[in-house]
């Protein structure tokens, strides 16, 4: 559905759960996930309605995944570093993981 | 008797309010619930959501009978607000735990509890003392440093916020007339009717019921009634949703039915709910991550504080008026826990114009005079 700007900058490898994706420089990790063809990065706590990034500007808390460990991370204000490790979200998240 | 608008004007629409209008309108009264507005402070919105039972009464046997009175009605009673509304407020009794994180606090509860149920005439709470492997056994998450705990099967929760939700709109599916930004400034009492002066305007009624939280100590002696209040300030921690761990409600931790943990339980003598102590969040917090390490890495959300109602000697007031008949106190700290009672219990009372001194003498305010108290 979308396409990368011709001015993108360097690769970066980084994982979403576990798959290699291909990503670059100055993206940031929900850009990354929508142009991966990920339709959704999350199912709610309560009611497991899918989820995607939407206002890609911090505001609406759709894009959250698990960043390098971290839950309930914003995806959109989160720039990708080499080595990255994002998952998606399913449902409630598990305490101790 | 003097027409007036209402039977009854239940004052105040926090939990215990709505709680006793509703119970007054299935006895058949026309009632009017005079709440603050949007700035009330309101503890029915900041409360942990308890149904609790164990060490409730120490110093007041009568108290721990009357607790797990409301806690035994509590089914019913949320079965029938679903009956009446559609609406489920969550309630669960899967029994309840306080844990300790050193010897000395599980001492420190073991002679609590043993002073508590040695009290002339008390009702068995079937609470027990367990060590650290017995309460591992139905908290599997807990922590190396919880060396036990007490349990009492009585113990519950429930969604306070749908509870609240719910028993207003059991009030308004059963004609009881909510009037909000109705402050009350003065009661008085002339042939007959009370008359109730708001920012509003009047309100006459035959009968009133203070059901204000702390506000009581202020309305009470309007109408020759006494409540003297301690307000004191609770400060609550939130954590996003997680995946069900916590299957039992404890003291200071619960896992709410959508699985937002809640932490809280602290006391501070303030009346300030605008504030935040953040030691005792921090404080709170990281004993629930010694009692639960699981919690380590989970996101906080929220936290707020909130004002508790609470009466001098923290146990409930029900009175009745001696100089204006027909007024009534309905006054206590736990409006959860007790709104069964304060449903089905206190407001056929109050309907009926009398309390019924068998169940509820014990929680006159007379008892706050020394020379009175016999």
């Amino acid at each position: 559905m979308f396409k990368r700007l011709a001015e993108a900058g360097a690769p970066v490898a980084i994982t979403v759960d576990g798959k290699a994706i291909s990503a670059r420089t100055g993206d940031t990790v929900a850009a990354v996930l929508l142009l991966a063809g990920i339709d959704h990065c999350r199912t709610t706590p309560v009611t497991g309605a899918p989820r995607a990034p939407y206002c890609l500007m911090g505001v609406c808390f759709d894009c959250l995944v698990t960043v390098d460990g971290v839950g309930s991370r914003q995806g959109c204000l989160v720039p990708v570093r080499d080595g990255m490790t994002v998952e998606t979200q399913l449902g409630k998240r598990e305490a101790g993981r | 008797m003097a027409d007036s608008d209402y039977d009854v004007a239940v004052v105040g629409g926090g939990l215990v309010g709505v709680a006793t209008a509703w119970g007054l309108a299935r006895a058949g009264c026309r009632v009017a619930v005079l709440d603050e507005g949007d700035r009330a402070v309101r503890a029915s919105r900041g409360n942990f959501a308890l149904v609790w039972v164990q060490s409730k009464g120490l110093g007041l046997a009568p108290y721990a009978g009357w607790t797990l009175r409301s806690s035994n009605a509590w089914l019913g009673f949320a079965q029938t607000l679903k009956e009446e509304t559609g609406l489920d407020v969550c309630f669960q009794r899967p029994g309840g735990f306080h844990l300790a994180l050193s010897e000395r606090e599980l001492e420190a509860r073991a002679n609590t509890l043993k002073r508590l149920h040695n009290q002339p005439g008390i009702v068995d709470y079937k609470t027990e003392i367990l060590d650290h492997g017995q309460v591992a056994k139905m908290l599997p998450d807990i922590g190396p440093e919880v060396v036990g705990g007490s349990y009492c099967p009585f113990d519950g929760h429930v969604n306070s916020l749908r509870l609240f939700r719910t028993l207003h709109t059991a009030i308004n599916a059963r004609g009881v007339t909510y009037l909000p930004s109705h402050r009350v400034e003065t009661i008085e009492r002339q042939g007959g009717v009370f008359r109730l002066t708001t920012e509003k305007g009047p309100v006459s009624a035959a009968k009133v019921a203070l059901a204000a939280g702390n506000a009581n100590m202020r309305l009470a002696p309007m109408v020759g009634l006494l409540a003297p209040m301690k307000p004191e300030r609770g400060q609550i921690v939130v954590t996003e949703r997680l995946r069900p761990f916590l299957h039992y409600p404890v003291t200071t931790v619960r896992q709410t039915d959508e699985g937002t943990v809640m932490i809280g339980d602290s006391k501070e003598e303030s009346t300030d709910p605008s504030g935040l102590t953040l030691g005792v969040s921090a404080t709170e917090a990281e004993r629930a991550v010694r009692q639960f390490p699981l919690l380590a890495n989970v996101n906080v959300v929220r936290t707020w504080s909130a004002i508790r109602v609470m009466t001098q000697d923290g146990f409930p007031i029900y009175d009745e008026s001696e100089t204006h008949p027909g007024a009534f106190t309905v006054c206590c700290h736990s409006g959860v826990t007790l709104a069964a009672n304060h449903a089905l219990t206190i407001a056929p009372m109050i309907a009926r114009g009398a309390l019924d001194k068998s169940l509820v003498a014990p929680f006159s305010a007379r008892r706050f005079h020394v020379q009175e108290a016999g």
